[in-house]
């Protein structure tokens, strides 16, 4: 299959080793990995935050960037970026965009797929050849499990990883209180949430929290950081994409 | 003579509400303070988490729970698209039932209206039945400014009323007080109350209904709210927990009843879908202990004198939006601040509103507006969510708060000119509209390295960022960014070998296991 990579800015810039993971996985799975070269942002902290005149250039340039029929699916390692895809881009376009907008995006909306749904339900695999001999506890973020109803793929790719010691994670289903500029505009009251998020993931003694979202990881990975807590995050892709002869070694940074 | 033929005016906005509807404060200041009340988080964790579990447990037992929920919210829709001739005929059939119908513009007509009432009868003294409509209006204290006294005779009402305090949840409005404040307020206010009060829960009921029984025998007026009114019967129906709303509804001469004027449904057979929702997503029961229904007047039965006050209050406002319609669908179960993980951290004062929570956060707005002043406190309410989505899956009429909360964001910075976040999301969105541009912004984040020091992390942001780096460490950005590490000749390397790779594994025909 000829999958088409979109890195989202987030993981684009600050954290690339998750997008490196999904790219390798990806190869390793014998797909072709094509990454086109004009794509930056999905928009979704613009519309999130209340804009949604100003993100119609990056809507636009999504759908180009994407539209091509030779590219098969579109996959992002982010629950929310392909949220935004899927659920906002179409509220733009209706409203600031033309026919041709409108049309593009109902184009790469059909095709567009976070990480685990792409592996799961589009190329039918749950064993990727993972091998990640560590305990692990999983957060399922809010755009993932509401907005996208991944369910538990993420779960399933991860029981089928070799030598995982995975542990569920208490109260797995509440919001790590990141939700993007909310972190910002209510900073304390994110932070409150983070706290409960937190203590949840230390009683499980895990050495990894892994998530579909590295936004949400950043914002745990940062509170986890700031209390030296023996935790530290790790985006899903760089757990699937740990092998036996190339295993992820945990002791490095996290990114 | 001459016709004037021009483009046809826009019709005039409906006004907004007036009342309760707006606080002093925005959000994160309001919460600001309720988030330093540890007691009141730990109240509010446990009180919330025992009543999710609840509901859970009665929605996941029915089988047609989706279907149950779907036929609500159609039915709320269709309430919706035809509410000028529901609540002509609901006028209608309570007219011919004896009953008397008055239409209030808003808050302080519904208040001047029930005011009047009330005077006609002569009495002093009016017993209420929880009532989100009249919390809304401000009644109480309209009356008190009348020397009329209004008696709370729901429990936790009568604990708020007591205290002088406000409701914090629209179910549970005490929600932030635990027993031994209660008790203590029972002992400061209550005439006559056993002075050895203490605080086990069966004792406390105790002391209030003792209290209340002699005004229920002695009033001879109540006014209550309502949870739906049947336009094609003209009944009005109350469903609640303590029998208290009962004794108001049947014993007094006079019942004035203020209902916000979206609680109408078409049918009687609607009930079978309500009764059903209501209960099991407010109080996670299968059944309401008390369900009242009446219609008019019945001779020689109950109230002999009967009105019913139908309050606009902005909701013709919210009517009005397409989008914004949808949160008239609201039955007041309180579903969706239970599982909202923003209310069980601040409480519902940080709202400022008589709605708090994710509904609040969109109601209020609909209701009241959100750009009154320059920095009206409501204009932050749209913000007080992290848009996790849990008060949808919650909402027995599936009403999309989350869509509706980044609607109202929209809403609010159209209406805000400009603004410094305007400038910078327009500046980003130029930046990221070039690829090249883009890259170049990405290589002068790597820069930011150099903040991280030594370890990599970043543990001081300047404003307005400095909220977040308080309880959180950045890692500072990565060396190199992935597409520039693709373009290398390492990136390239490894993709060569990973496809290499996939080729053998394709060979070898990796059959899955699931």
């Amino acid at each position: 299959m000829r999958i088409g990579l979109f890195a989202t800015c987030l993981g684009d810039t600050l954290f690339p080793e998750a997008v490196k993971s999904t790219a390798v996985l990806l190869a390793r799975l014998g797909h072709e990995v094509v990454f086109p070269p004009g794509q930056t942002c999905c928009g979704q902290m613009h519309v999130n935050t209340g804009y949604q005149r100003e993100p119609v250039p990056l809507v636009r340039n999504f759908a180009e960037q994407f539209g091509d029929s030779s590219i098969d699916a579109v996959v992002m390692p982010s629950g929310s970026c392909a949220g935004s895809v899927r659920h906002q881009h179409e509220i733009v376009a209706e409203r600031y965009g033309d026919a041709s907008l409108r049309a593009g995006v109902a184009t790469v909306k059909a095709k567009t797929y976070e990480l685990s749904e792409l592996l799961v339900d589009v190329l039918g695999v749950t064993r990727v050849g993972a091998y990640f001999p560590h305990r692990v506890t999983y957060h399922p973020t809010c755009h993932s499990l509401r907005m996208l109803r991944v369910g538990d793929k993420p779960l399933r790719l991860l029981r089928a990883v070799e030598a995982i010691d995975l542990v569920e994670l208490p109260e797995a289903e509440s919001c790590c209180g990141f939700g993007g500029t909310f972190a910002v505009k209510n900073a304390e009251t994110s932070t409150a949430m983070l706290q409960d998020k937190m203590r949840s993931i230390s009683t499980t003694g895990a050495a990894v929290c892994t998530a579909g979202d590295s936004s949400c990881l950043m914002h745990i990975g940062g509170g986890l950081s700031r209390i030296r807590s023996g935790t530290r995050t790790l985006h899903l892709a760089q757990i699937l994409g740990s092998t036996r002869t190339s295993p992820y070694a945990l002791t490095e940074a996290t990114r | 003579m001459s016709t004037f033929l021009g483009m046809p005016a826009a019709p005039p906005r409906s006004p907004y509400g007036t009342g309760n509807l707006r606080g002093d404060r925005a959000f994160p200041e309001a919460a600001h303070d309720e988030l330093g009340n540890g007691q009141l988080r730990r109240n509010l964790g446990k009180a919330t988490r025992t009543i999710r579990a609840k509901r859970l447990a009665v929605t996941g037992e029915l089988p047609d729970w989706e279907q149950l929920r779907d036929a609500g919210s159609a039915i709320k829709a269709d309430t919706m698209n035809r509410l000028p001739e529901l609540l002509e005929q609901l006028e209608q059939k309570v007219t011919e039932r004896g009953g008397t119908v008055h239409w209030a513009r808003d808050g302080v007509e519904a208040n001047e209206i029930v005011a009047r009432l009330v005077r006609a009868t002569g009495s002093r003294d009016v017993i209420k039945v929880k009532s989100m409509a009249t919390q809304e209006t401000g009644l109480n204290e309209h009356l008190e400014s009348l020397g009329i006294t209004p008696y709370e005779t729901d429990l936790a009402e009568l604990i708020v009323q007591l205290a002088d305090d406000r409701p914090s949840h629209i179910l549970v409005p005490a929600i932030h007080r635990n027993r031994d404040e209660i008790r203590q307020i029972f002992l400061d206010e209550i005439p006559g109350v056993d002075p050895d009060l203490d605080n086990v829960p069966a004792h406390l009921a105790a002391a209030a209904r003792a209290y209340l029984r002699e005004k229920f025998m002695t009033t001879k007026v109540a006014v209550s709210g309502a949870n739906f009114g049947i336009a094609e019967t003209g009944t009005l129906c109350v469903v609640e927990s303590e029998g208290n709303g009962r004794m108001c509804l049947t014993l007094p001469d006079t019942l004035i009843t203020v209902m916000g004027i979206e609680k109408v449904l078409p049918r009687y057979q609607d009930l079978e879908v309500f009764l059903q929702l209501l209960p099991r997503s407010s109080t996670g029961e299968r059944m309401n202990p008390y369900t009242s229904m009446w219609t008019g007047v019945t001779p020689g039965d109950g109230p002999q004198d009967f009105h019913l006050v139908l309050l606009d209050n902005g909701r013709t406002a919210a009517l009005a939006d397409t989008i914004g319609r949808e949160a008239l669908s609201c039955i007041r179960c309180s579903a969706c601040l239970n599982v909202c993980p923003v209310y069980e951290r601040t409480g519902g004062h940080a709202y400022g509103s008589t709605y708090p929570g994710p509904i609040g956060a969109v109601l209020t707005p609909q209701l009241a507006g959100m750009d009154a002043t320059k920095d009206d406190p409501n204009s932050s309410l749209p913000y007080a969510s992290s848009l996790c989505g849990a008060c949808f899956d919650a909402c027995p009429v599936k009403i999309d708060i989350p869509s509706m909360l980044v609607e109202l964001r929209h809403q609010h910075t159209q209406q805000s000119g400009t603004t410094a976040e305007k400038l910078a999301m327009k500046a980003a969105a130029a930046v990221m509209r070039r690829p090249k541009l883009y890259t170049a912004a990405q290589k002068a984040a790597a820069v930011g390295r150099v903040a991280g020091g030594r370890d990599g992390t970043i543990r001081h942001l300047p404003a307005p960022f400095d909220g977040w780096s308080d309880s959180r460490d950045t890692a500072a950005p990565p060396r190199q960014s992935f597409r520039s590490w693709l373009a290398s000749a390492e990136g390239a390397a490894t993709m060569r070998a990973a496809a290499e790779e996939g080729v053998r594994t394709t060979a070898d025909d990796r059959t899955e296991d699931q």
